[in-house]
């Protein structure tokens, strides 16, 4: 890289960013809301700082600040936030973006989303820095390469030369560290940049963006909810919480003796534990199924046995065929070849030729509780419509039955009236599961239920579900891709790779040694709390592989 | 770009697209020409009056080949445009006195060139001014310039296009009588001389064309200008121009030319009533002229060039839909 002189300069431990007393608002419902009450932060050149907090405690938020960015719909409207002499909460727009895409960059949580689709990525990888002239076009492209290969992506020379749509997900969020990195910028704000990916994808990511944030000498301020995946990357950690913030240390304290309660609670789903049962009373059989959407086989050869009463957890990256899985077992998806067993008794293949009771003991609860509920009717229509459907409840004894429902999702009967708009993520996830419960139906398929929830939230859920297994015997089929919450709540674990079965056993017997192959490699990918884990991780991988 | 042997998808698409329109025009033609033949009346009635005489009658209609089968009649056209011969008008034939009858080739030819001629100086005025407005009502969105903008364009498309011409003939040609209010152009003018006839014709369609093409642009801008990948281009220190022209636009193509193709084919088969306002021999005139007088192989190569118009200009748009979408243009 030609030019930046400014970074060779700077001392380390020279102070970059000092926010002091930020205040942002956000306008919604008709005024003004304090989004960020008065945050302090500080940021020494080359340093790690960790922003974390559930959903809505403003961490995106305040990451956007510190470039001086507000988002539509919000304003910065106190304090100052000082970088390199700049108060870039007083500049004018047209000063900010001489240090935008140069001096500052952003890494976003979805790649996939965040790529222009329309220009090839090396266009956009180098675009900010031949705009800014920091670099001709053909030195920007051939350190463009450079950083692709030192981010390990696959054909360095010319995967830039492809469009978004034609990479995975991992590689473009790497490709966008590349971006994010090109100008050589002095601060990076990542902001949940490893959210949408596999933990064996997660991994990489991590340990490519570590590597060249640190080679680099680059400050970072690293958005997430995932404790463990700040340990790996932060040198301090800050907590946040309802736009203010709950305590700071360095990572090791704060991993170690965290001081405030909503620290330690942001702990607790990996504390959740459920002790493992048995049951030889078989529910549903998957016997050798294969399916195929049109020409492009995905299941191959796939059994999974459920025990009644228990919860069967499937894990697996993404593209392992869990879900369609879940499509062949409710009839979404014929299968091509095998059987699905429920009692025993065949499960015609299509939806159409399963009878109202086949249907009825089989329910399903979706990642997206927002688009899985109708967004005009109420709550008690969402809830009431399987009553009358498959049970025939009508008016009061209808009514009465969804606030009984609704008291077992631990929501009061005010709800009722309630659209999904006025719920909180968390309750709608809550609404979701009262209305599978509706159909009284004896297997939930459960298809990433708590992904797109915080920590805390997770938690509540999780709870839930193991209550109303306790009290009503239900089997769980638990389709998900994060072993934290299978080992809060499985008693069986079926890991799939690739549309094939890999291995089904219990819980105590899949997480403990001797793992095929690709159950070390999923297990082992899952962040730990510890900071150095992620070191060790590499360090083995890398002793495996010579 | 041919992997294993495939066709590009674009080209597979092209091809496809063809296919459906020969089939839609030729139902387009099915359909005129049976309506035509269900209407009350004849052409030999028409033209010949009451008093004529059974014998005329049936003389003319054998001369026309009236006498033959709908279906016959049918398939004979079709044969002869498949060799490039419309036939000829039913106008003047030998059973009216003498024979001065023309071919309808002779007939359509200037009245489609006239046609073009203002249909394609709307369009260079139009097009670019719509993606102007558009462009830059989305860029300073909700600004006084914004609703200037479309308050006016609203107006605009709100009137009959009749009324505007009206008023603008009522503005520029007779209060302040600076163009011609009749636009009757014919081949030997000079291009200077048709340009300003056809000026105040030309001003009236794009008044009532820009309101359209303005609106889907800035609509289609606007949507993507809440995207993920939108706010990266600002936070990467693009100007507001530059997120407009290069990380918008590109992606906002598809939409845009959809209307614009639908504008220009109503320019070329819509306008006849602001060809009878500006007396403007243009190729509506001339087709409801021939539906009249049920001068039906007049009323078919019309029907023909229509169908074909639409067919076209909604092919180049689907085009442009699919070269300015890399997913379809460059498949995994």
């Amino acid at each position: 890289m030609t030019t930046n002189s400014t970074s060779d300069t700077r001392q380390k431990n020279d102070l970059l960013l000092e926010m002091r007393d930020v205040r942002i608002e956000g306008f919604s419902s008709g005024r003004w809301h304090p989004i960020i009450k008065g945050i302090d932060l500080t940021l020494k050149s080359g340093e790690v700082l960790g922003l974390i907090g559930e959903s809505g405690a403003g961490k995106s938020t305040l990451g956007l600040a510190a470039m001086g960015f507000a988002r539509p719909g919000c304003k910065i409207v106190g304090g100052s936030i000082v970088f390199d002499g700049q108060d870039l909460a007083q500049l004018p727009e047209s000063a900010k973006r001489h240090l935008w895409g140069t001096r500052i960059t952003y890494v976003a949580q979805s790649a996939a989303a965040a790529f222009n689709p329309a220009h090839r990525l090396i266009e956009q990888t180098i675009e900010a820095t031949v705009r800014a002239q920091i670099s001709t076009s053909t030195e920007a492209r051939k350190d463009a390469v450079a950083l692709y290969r030192s981010l390990q992506l696959p054909e360095a020379d010319t995967i830039g030369n492809r469009y978004p749509h034609q990479v995975s997900g991992g590689q473009l969020q790497r490709i966008m560290t590349a971006m994010a990195m090109a100008p050589r910028p002095d601060l990076i704000i990542f902001d949940e940049p490893t959210t949408a990916l596999d933990v064996t994808t997660q991994v990489e990511v991590l340990a490519a963006m570590r590597e060249i944030v640190a080679s680099c000498d680059t400050a970072a301020i690293y958005i997430t909810h995932d404790l463990a995946v700040v340990a790996q990357m932060a040198n301090r950690i800050k907590v946040l919480r309802y736009g203010e913030e709950v305590e700071e240390a360095d990572t090791p304290i704060m991993l170690s003796a965290p001081k405030q309660d909503y620290t330690k609670s942001l702990w607790s789903v990996r504390a959740l534990q459920k002790p493992e049962r048995d049951s030889m009373d078989v529910l549903l059989e998957i016997d050798h199924v294969d399916a195929a959407y049109g020409e492009t086989p995905v299941l191959f050869d796939v059994s999974i046995v459920v025990p009644r009463g228990k919860t069967v957890a499937v894990v697996g990256e993404s593209g392992a065929g869990k879900s369609t899985t879940a499509r062949v077992i409710t009839g979404w998806l014929p299968q091509s070849r095998g059987e699905v067993r429920f009692k025993g008794v065949s499960l015609p293949n299509a939806l159409k030729s399963r009878s109202v009771q086949q249907l009825r003991q089989i329910q399903m609860i979706y990642q997206m509780a927002d688009t899985a509920m109708n967004p005009r009717q109420t709550v008690e229509e969402i809830i009431g419509r399987p009553l009358e459907f498959y049970l025939g409840l009508k008016g009061a004894a209808r009514e009465r039955r969804v606030i009984e429902l609704l008291h077992m999702i631990e929501l009061n009967e005010n709800f009722a009236d309630r659209l999904p708009s006025e719920l909180s993520g968390g309750q709608k996830q809550r609404v979701c599961i009262a209305r599978a419960l509706a159909a009284e139906p004896e297997l939930i398929i459960c298809d990433e239920v708590t992904s797109s929830l915080d920590q805390i939230v997770q938690e509540g859920i999780l709870r839930l579900l193991m209550c109303l297994q306790e009290e009503f015997g239900i089997t769980y089929l638990f389709i998900t891709h994060d072993i934290a919450t299978v080992r809060a709540i499985a008693d069986e674990i079926v890991v799939m790779f690739q549309g094939r079965v890999i291995e089904q056993g219990t819980k105590s017997a899949v997480l403990n040694p001797p793992y095929p192959e690709y159950t070390q490699r999923l297990l082992s990918s899952v962040p730990e709390m510890d900071p150095s884990w992620l070191d060790r991780l590499l360090a083995e991988r890398s002793r495996d592989a010579a | 770009m041919l992997k294993r042997g495939n066709v590009h998808p674009v080209l597979a698409t092209v091809l496809k697209r063809l296919g459906l329109g020969l089939f839609t025009w030729l139902m387009v033609s099915v359909i005129i020409f049976a309506s035509i033949t269900m209407l009350p009346g004849d052409f030999t009635e028409a033209v010949l009056g009451q008093a004529a005489t059974k014998e005329t009658i049936v003389a003319f209609r054998k001369e026309l080949g009236l006498d033959q089968p709908a279906i016959v009649r049918y398939g004979e056209w079709l044969l002869g445009v498949a060799q490039g011969d419309f036939g000829t008008s039913f106008s003047g034939r030998a059973a009216s006195g003498q024979d001065r009858s023309r071919l309808v080739m002779d007939l359509v030819a200037p009245r489609l060139q006239n046609t073009l001629f203002l249909a394609g100086i709307t369009a260079i005025i139009a097009v670019p001014l719509a993606l102007f407005l558009g462009l830059t009502t989305a860029l300073y969105r909700n600004s006084l310039y914004d609703r200037i903008v479309n308050a006016v364009a609203l107006t605009t498309i709100s009137m009959p296009e009749f009324f505007l011409a009206y008023i603008l003939i009522l503005l520029l040609a007779s209060l302040w009588p600076i163009l011609p209010s009749l636009a009757n152009v014919n081949t030997e003018m000079a291009l200077p001389e048709r340009l300003i006839r056809i000026a105040l014709p030309a001003m009236s369609l794009t008044l009532v064309i820009i309101a359209h093409m303005m609106r889907m642009t800035r609509a289609a801008v606007i949507n993507l200008l809440a995207l993920p990948y939108v706010e990266m281009a600002r936070l990467k220190g693009a100007t507001r121009t530059a997120v407009i022209m290069k990380h918008v636009l590109p992606n906002a193509w598809a939409p845009i030319a959809t209307v614009i193709a639908f504008n220009l084919a109503y320019l070329v088969v819509g306008v006849v009533v602001v060809e009878v306002v500006f007396v403007y021999p243009g190729i509506g005139q001339l087709m409801v002229d021939a539906v009249t007088s049920r001068d039906i192989p007049v009323v078919q190569a019309c029907a023909l060039i229509f169908a074909v118009t639409y067919i076209l200009l909604n092919l180049i748009a689907d085009i442009i839909g699919i070269i300015t979408n890399p997913r379809l243009l460059h498949p995994r």
